[in-house]
C-alpha cells in the first residue's frame, strides 16, 4: 500500500512532526532537502522540530561534487537545461496567447450555443498544448538520458547504491521544498524515482509538487508578467489525482472567480489542492484523506474545503 | 465642487459648530471619486495650495467659507495620483510655508517633510512596509579611499538574508543609497522583494556624494569613481558575479544622470541600468533655462543624443507624470529602444519625490534582476 503524505509549507507553521506522529511513523528518517540547493546540509532547524536526527541524502551536495569532476557530464547538464529553459520560453508564449483566447472568450456575450463550445475548445488546446510541452520535456530529458546514460557513470552509480543503502533503512522520507527544478532534477539524476515509490513519504511544498504527475509553476501577481501558471514536467507520479498547489494564498488570486475556475478545468480530472500553512493530506494508493486546512479549487471558481475520502481517478 | 463641501455650503450661514463637525466627520484631503478638496481652518488671511505637479498652477488659492475661518480648494486629481504638497499661510506680512494640520499622512525627505494626498485608486504597496515573514539583510558601513576624489568616502553594503561566502550574488550599486534607505525604505523593500521572490538576493552597495549637483552632473571623477574605486572594492571583498549582465548600475534625479554617464563613458561594465526620474535635460537648439547646475548635464546629454553609444544592454526608466522632467524621460526612451538596448520605461501619477522611486521599486529592479518565484517553492 502506497503510503505518502504531503503538507503545506513548514517554514512558519511546522507540522511535520504532528504529522508524523498522527500516522504513527517512527525514525529513522531519510530527508532530501536538495530542494534548498547550496543550504542543502542545514537541518538543524527540522531536526529540532522531529527530535531526532535525520539522515540527509545530500542530493545536490553529490551532483556538485560530480559535475566538479566531470567536465564533460557538467557541460551536458548544462546544455541540457539551456535547452529546457528555451523550450520553456517558446511554451510561453503559445500559452500566453492560449489564454488570451480563453479570457476573451470568458469575457465575451452572445449566443451561448455558439460560445459553449468555443470556449470548451479553448481550454481543451489549452491542455493539449500543457500535454505536447510536457511530453518534448520528456523527450529532452530521455535524450539526456540516452546520450550521457547518468545513471551508468561509475560515480553516479557508487553515489546511487550508497543512497539506496541508506533509503532501505529509513523508516519515513522527508522531502521538504525549495527550487522545484533542482529538486526533481537532483532526484532523477540518481535514479531514486522506483526506490521511492517503496517507501514511506512526508513532502512539502516543493517536494510535495514533484512526487505528483504533473508540476505546474503558479504565481498570479508577479512583477512581470500576466501570472499564468504553467506547467512544469512530469513529477515521480508517486501519487495521483490532484496537483497541489503551496502558499496558495499568497501566489494565486482565490477570489478571482475566473481564475480559479479557469485553473480547476485546464488541470482536470486532477484536483487542484491549496495547501498553506497547516495542511495536510494523506494517500493511500487510491483514496485522499484530508486531515487539515486544504481547498480544493472548483470549476465554479470558488475554493472549498476537500473533504476526506475524496474519490479520485 | 465635491458632495461634502457642497453639502456645507448648502447650509450657510454655517456657525463654527457647524464647522467643527465638518472637520470631525472626514479625513482630509477629503477624496471623492477624482474631486480632492483641501481644507484650512484658521485665523489668516490667506492661504494657497503649494504642490509641484507640473502642469498646474504650483499656486493656488484657496477659497474663504464666507463669514468663518474656514478654507478650502477642490481639484480634479486623476485616479491612482499621488501629490506632495504644502499650504503658504499668510497672516498680514507673514507668510509660512506649512505641512497641512488636518493631514497626518507626511513624505519625508532631505529637505524634511511634506503633506501627502493619495487620490481615490492609490495604496501605498504592501511590499514597502515591514514584514515580520521577511528575513532581514544586514547594512555593513566601511570607508573607501577614492583615488578619483582623493579622500575617503563614506559608503554602505547591504548583504541580503542568509548571505553565503560560497555563493556568488548580483551586484546593484546605488546612487544616493543613503537617501534611499531613509527615504525609500530600500532596505525593507529589498529584504520584502527577496522573501517574496521577486529578486534574487543580492548584494547592494549605497554611495553618497557630498556635493551631489556637481559630482552626479556628468562628472569623469565621479564616473571614475564609481568603476575604478568602488566596483574594484566591493569585488575583492564580496562574493558579486564579476560580469556585466550581474552588475546594476542606478540613481534618481541628478542620480539617473550620474548613472547614464558612468555607463556611457565605461560601455561594457554595467549590464543594467535603472534610472528614476533622471534629469535629462537637452536642447535641441539654444540655452536651457534651467538652473547652472544644469550646464554640464545638458551639454552631455546633447552629446549622448547625437551619439548614444550602448551603455548596457538592459535599461529601466521610470518617471512621475506630474514632473518637469517627463518630456525629457519620454523623450530618452526611444532614443535607448534604437540603440537595440532592452528598454523598459513606467510612469506614474507621482512627482519628483522619494516614495514615487519607491513604488517603482518592486517593477524596477525585478525587471533588470528577475527573481525565482516561479522556481522556488519553500
Amino acid at each position: 500500500m502506497r503510503e505518502i503524505c504531503i503538507l503545506g509549507p513548514q517554514r512558519l507553521r511546522p507540522t511535520l512532526d504532528a504529522a508524523l506522529r498522527s500516522l504513527g511513523w517512527t525514525g529513522p528518517f531519510a530527508v532530501i532537502t536538495a530542494g534548498w540547493e547550496e543550504r542543502e546540509a542545514e537541518v538543524e532547524e527540522l531536526e529540532l522540530h522531529l527530535g531526532q536526527s535525520a539522515i540527509n541524502l545530500n542530493l545536490f551536495a553529490r551532483g556538485e561534487e560530480i559535475f566538479r569532476t566531470d567536465s564533460g557530464f557538467f557541460d551536458a547538464n548544462q546544455r541540457y537545461h539551456d535547452r529546457r529553459r528555451e523550450l520553456r520560453e517558446l511554451y510561453n508564449i503559445r500559452l500566453s496567447h492560449g489564454l488570451n483566447a480563453v479570457r476573451e472568450l470568458d469575457r465575451r456575450t452572445g449566443n451561448t450555443s455558439l460560445l459553449g463550445p468555443e470556449r470548451t475548445d479553448a481550454i481543451a488546446a489549452i491542455r493539449r498544448l500543457d500535454l505536447n510541452y510536457l511530453r518534448r520535456v520528456r523527450s529532452l530529458w530521455a535524450e539526456f538520458e540516452h546520450e550521457w546514460a547518468p545513471s551508468d557513470r561509475p560515480a553516479l552509480k557508487a553515489h546511487r547504491k550508497e543512497i539506496a543503502a541508506i533509503l532501505k533503512g529509513a523508516g519515513a522520507v522527508l522531502i521538504a521544498g525549495g527550487h522545484v527544478v533542482n529538486l526533481l532534477h537532483s532526484i532523477r539524476l540518481f535514479r531514486l524515482g522506483s526506490i521511492l515509490r517503496k517507501k514511506r513519504i512526508v513532502a512539502w511544498s516543493a517536494g510535495a509538487m514533484i512526487i505528483g504527475e504533473r508540476i505546474v509553476l503558479f504565481h498570479d501577481n508577479p512583477p512581470q508578467g500576466a501570472g499564468n501558471a504553467e506547467v512544469c514536467d512530469f513529477g515521480l507520479g508517486l501519487y495521483s489525482g490532484i496537483v497541489p498547489f503551496p502558499h496558495a494564498r499568497r501566489r494565486l488570486r482565490l477570489d478571482d472567480k475566473k481564475r480559479v475556475s479557469l485553473l480547476a478545468r485546464r488541470l482536470a480530472p486532477a484536483l487542484c489542492v491549496a495547501m498553506d500553512d497547516g495542511a495536510q493530506l494523506t494517500w493511500d494508493g487510491r483514496l485522499w484523506r484530508a486531515d487539515e486546512g486544504s481547498f480544493q479549487l472548483t470549476p465554479q471558481g470558488t475554493v472549498e474545503v476537500m473533504t476526506d475520502s475524496t474519490e479520485t481517478s | 465642487m465635491t458632495r461634502a463641501i457642497e453639502e456645507l455650503l448648502a447650509r450657510m450661514p454655517v456657525g463654527p459648530s457647524d464647522i467643527d463637525e465638518f472637520l470631525k466627520c472626514h479625513r482630509f484631503p477629503i477624496v471623492e471619486g477624482s474631486r480632492v478638496t483641501f481644507a484650512f481652518r484658521g485665523d489668516v488671511d490667506r492661504v494657497e495650495l503649494e504642490h509641484w505637479v507640473y502642469g498646474l498652477p504650483s499656486s493656488q488659492p484657496l477659497t474663504r467659507l464666507e463669514s468663518t475661518d474656514l478654507f478650502y480648494h477642490t481639484m480634479d486629481l486623476p485616479r491612482n495620483s499621488r501629490v506632495e504638497y504644502k499650504l503658504l499661510i499668510t497672516r498680514g506680512d507673514d507668510r509660512q510655508l506649512i505641512r497641512d494640520p488636518l493631514n497626518d499622512l507626511l513624505a519625508h525627505d532631505p529637505f524634511g517633510a511634506n503633506s501627502v494626498c493619495y487620490a481615490s485608486g492609490y495604496e501605498t504597496p504592501e511590499w514597502v512596509e515591514p514584514n515580520p515573514e521577511a528575513r532581514p539583510g544586514e547594512i555593513a558601513h566601511f570607508g573607501l579611499w577614492s583615488a578619483a576624489f582623493d579622500e575617503e568616502r563614506p559608503i554602505a553594503v547591504y548583504l541580503p538574508p542568509r548571505f553565503r561566502t560560497t555563493r556568488r550574488y548580483l551586484l546593484l550599486i546605488v546612487h544616493d543609497g543613503f537617501d534611499y534607505v531613509q527615504y525609500a525604505n530600500l532596505k525593507t523593500v529589498l529584504d520584502n522583494l527577496i522573501h517574496r521572490l521577486d529578486i534574487p538576493p543580492l548584494i547592494v552597495a549605497l554611495t553618497n556624494s557630498p556635493n551631489r549637483l556637481q559630482e552626479y552632473a556628468a562628472n569623469k571623477s565621479h564616473a571614475a569613481f564609481i568603476v575604478h574605486d568602488l566596483l574594484p572594492f566591493i569585488e575583492e571583498r564580496f562574493p558579486v558575479v564579476r560580469k556585466p549582465v550581474g552588475r546594476c548600475l542606478m540613481g534618481a534625479s541628478f542620480g539617473g544622470v550620474a548613472t547614464l554617464f558612468t555607463a556611457w563613458t565605461h560601455p561594457g561594465v554595467f549590464g543594467r541600468l535603472l534610472l528614476q526620474s533622471g534629469s535629462f535635460a537637452f536642447t535641441d537648439i539654444g540655452h536651457h533655462h534651467r538652473e547652472a547646475a544644469f550646464d554640464p548635464v545638458v551639454e552631455f546629454i546633447n552629446r549622448f543624443r547625437r551619439d548614444p553609444g550602448r551603455p548596457s544592454d538592459k535599461i529601466f526608466v521610470s518617471c512621475g507624470q506630474y514632473e518637469s522632467l517627463i518630456y525629457e524621460n519620454r523623450s530618452l526612451v526611444p532614443l535607448l529602444r534604437d540603440t537595440g538596448m532592452s528598454v523598459r520605461y513606467t510612469e506614474a501619477r507621482d512627482g519628483h519625490n522619494w516614495e514615487n522611486w519607491r513604488d517603482r521599486l518592486r517593477e524596477g529592479i525585478s525587471w533588470v534582476f528577475p527573481g525565482p518565484l516561479w522556481m522556488i517553492y519553500e
